[in-house]
């Protein structure tokens, strides 16, 4: 055995460590950034206003990082998650349940539901009528976002009962020990991301689907369910950013989740994703999504950019991040 | 001799039957409901809708909504081919739209544009819309009577589009040469979740802000919402516009967060629709600009403006 043979092993381990790790670099710089832009910045309240609003995208970033890696597509997420809002805030007016934990509990149960059962309607129509996903999960979005305008009216949908607000409130400004629900919410989403796509046979497959299809169906692997799953899981996530959106405003409206599917896509691609499929980065799809929130939060924070140039320079910002990681990732 | 005569008899007998049929048509097309804002437009063109067709018997109101401007095109032509006697129409951009228009109005149709103006003026008979730079004037006004002493603010824009320059610029031009200090002015789309964020990150980087001018109603409840979360006491009021009921009915209420509200009502399309009507049905000359004023609402006058039905 010739010595480079004997390496190649060593250098793959290696770049998997650098790309892995890579999102969080460039998170840290961005932040270091931010820390000299203001001095607030790193304050704790600010940081915690970071996380919480990066619930929404993180928690469906990583059901993407899942459909992502399958070889799938899902870009339906921002209208479900207007959909399943919707539902969820009419179900708590119904006044079902007259103790407002106890609802509140259910209308929670109600949306994951309903979010999974969104979900599995894509992969369903996906992968048994054959249709590119692109294409099911583009028609869903229409379908989801008229759905909820329908449902409002053209108008929007806000809890009515106080007492219910007041107590739903608390899942989205509330916190455990010092540390708030949406960031609790945010670490459990991925953990069990993360488990599911590296330590379970089912994580295996959704990964050789989405590198080699045909190599996979040769293997035994049952392809359209594992597919099908996946977009399950997407809509319970979906679900979950949902559960944590609804006390933020106590209202859903048609722009509710409006851009919200490409935000997702792109902090899985910025997290070290595949788009090809193959190759999944849980935890670099919650940094991705972090560095879009915390960009954004620089941008108002510092004086140095115009109000009219702010899209430009966030964009700017995530193509650096993206050069940035891939020459990390080369070992250079 | 006898040609002109079976002419004349002819004619006299279309415009009898003409006469005798009155049935006309107007065709309302509207955006569809994307925001609160339109979601009020279309609730208020059908509820205009079934008033007029009670008012005038005989009289049919089509009203109809599309998602963008290219559809919007499509549904100008469409109504056109049915024969209608007049178009009332809420363009999603104007100056893309201006060529479908003047197609409709050189067969001959009336046409009345709501709330945005094209470059062109030729494509129109009548023109209703709010007043843009009015309102930022009304909200100016109010700011500087209510901080006589001048103190910080911050500007929460819409999108960066030209009516919301209009309302900006008008706002700056009424607190010039007064003690009132725009610390900061950023866009929030219109949206209530971007006006949050927005909000969040102003009370994170200015320690003492005195009062938020944010231009819409719908960003307002993102705005409140994050004020509640930060617990300042400093932030004495907010300034919204359009007039939706959530805010007028604060307004109602003597909330003294929210004291006034600049109109810019949704309700424009049934002003527009109505005037139509008068001009088609009563033979009444109604064309030219009709600029409805960006009245300030207040506790007095509040009732006046609330539609608790309306979905926006």
């Amino acid at each position: 055995m010739t010595q480079a043979v004997r390496d190649a092993p060593v250098a793959a381990a290696r770049r998997f460590n650098l790309g892995a790790v890579a999102p969080f670099l460039a998170l840290a710089l961005i932040c270091a950034l931010g820390a000299t832009a203001n001095g607030r910045f790193l304050s704790f309240d600010n940081i915690t206003n970071v996380f919480a609003r990066s619930t929404f995208i993180a928690a469906i970033a990583v059901g993407e990082t899942l459909v992502i890696t399958a070889g799938g597509l899902d870009l339906s997420v921002g209208a479900m998650a207007a959909f399943v809002a919707g539902l969820e805030i009419l179900f708590l007016n119904s006044g079902l349940i007259d103790n407002p934990t106890l609802l509140i509990i259910a209308a929670m149960t109600l949306s994951l539901g309903v979010g999974a059962l969104c979900g599995l309607f894509n992969g369903l129509t996906s992968t048994i009528g054959k249709i590119e996903p692109f294409i099911v999960t583009l028609g869903t979005m229409g379908i989801f976002r008229s759905l909820l305008t329908w449902l409002a009216q053209g108008g929007s949908i806000t809890i009515r009962n106080n007492d219910v607000r007041a107590a739903y409130r608390q899942v989205y400004f509330g916190d455990l020990f010092g540390v708030p629900y949406p960031v609790l919410v945010i670490l459990g989403v991925a953990i069990v991301g993360a488990f599911i796509l590296y330590s379970t046979a089912y994580g295996r497959h959704v990964r050789a689907v989405g590198s080699n299809e045909d190599v996979a169906r040769y293997s035994g692997i049952n392809v359209a369910r594992v597919r099908t799953i996946t977009y399950v899981l997407q809509g319970l996530c979906v679900a979950i950013a949902v559960v944590v959106y609804v006390p933020r405003l106590s209202s859903a409206s048609a722009a509710t989740g409006l851009g919200w599917e490409l935000m997702a896509i792109t902090a899985v691609v910025v997290g070290g994703t595949r788009l090809k499929g193959g190759v999944g980065r849980v935890w670099g799809t919650i940094a991705g999504a972090l560095i879009l929130e915390v960009i954004g939060n620089i941008m108002l924070l510092s004086n140095l950019v115009s109000e009219y140039l702010i899209g430009a320079v966030q964009g700017a910002i995530i193509i650096i991040a993206m050069l940035a990681q891939r020459g990390l990732a080369r070992g250079r | 001799m006898k040609r002109l005569l079976i002419g004349v008899a002819v004619a006299g007998l279309f415009a009898g039957a003409a006469f005798a049929q009155q049935a006309k048509t107007i065709a309302v097309s509207v955006p569809t409901a994307d925001h609160g804002w339109t979601g009020g437009v279309v609730y208020h063109a059908m509820e205009e809708a079934k008033a007029l067709e009670k008012r005038y018997p005989g009289l049919k109101v089509i009203v109809k909504t599309s998602p963008d401007p290219a559809s919007q095109a499509n549904a100008l032509e469409d109504l056109s081919t049915q024969g209608i006697d007049a178009l009332v129409v809420l363009p999603h951009d104007p100056n893309v739209l201006t060529d479908p228009i003047r197609k409709v109005k050189n067969k001959g149709t009336f046409v009345t544009v709501v709330d945005r103006i094209a470059d062109d003026r030729s494509i129109y008979d009548l023109y209703v819309g709010g007043d843009n730079p009015g309102l930022g004037a009304s909200a100016a006004q109010f700011f500087k009577k209510a901080m006589p002493e001048g103190g910080e603010i911050v500007v929460i824009r819409g999108l960066p589009i030209p009516i919301d320059k209009m309302r900006v610029d008008a706002f700056n031009d009424g607190i010039k040469g007064t003690k009132i200090n725009v610390i900061d002015s950023q866009f929030g789309n219109w949206s209530r979740d971007d006006a949050f964020k927005v909000m969040q990150d102003f009370l994170t980087k200015h320690p003492k802000i005195d009062a938020a001018w944010v231009q819409d109603d719908d960003m307002a409840v993102g705005v409140f919402e994050a004020i509640a979360q930060a617990k300042r006491t400093d932030v004495k009021f907010v300034v919204a516009g359009a007039g939706s009921k959530d805010m007028i009915k604060r307004v109602m209420d003597g909330d003294p967060k929210m004291p006034v509200d600049v109109l810019y009502s949704p309700s424009m399309v049934a002003v527009a629709m109505d005037v139509t009507a008068l001009g088609l049905e009563d033979k009444i000359p109604v064309r030219g600009d009709y600029i409805l004023k960006a009245t300030l609402i207040d506790k007095a006058n509040a009732k006046d403006f609330y539609f608790p039905n309306s979905p926006f």
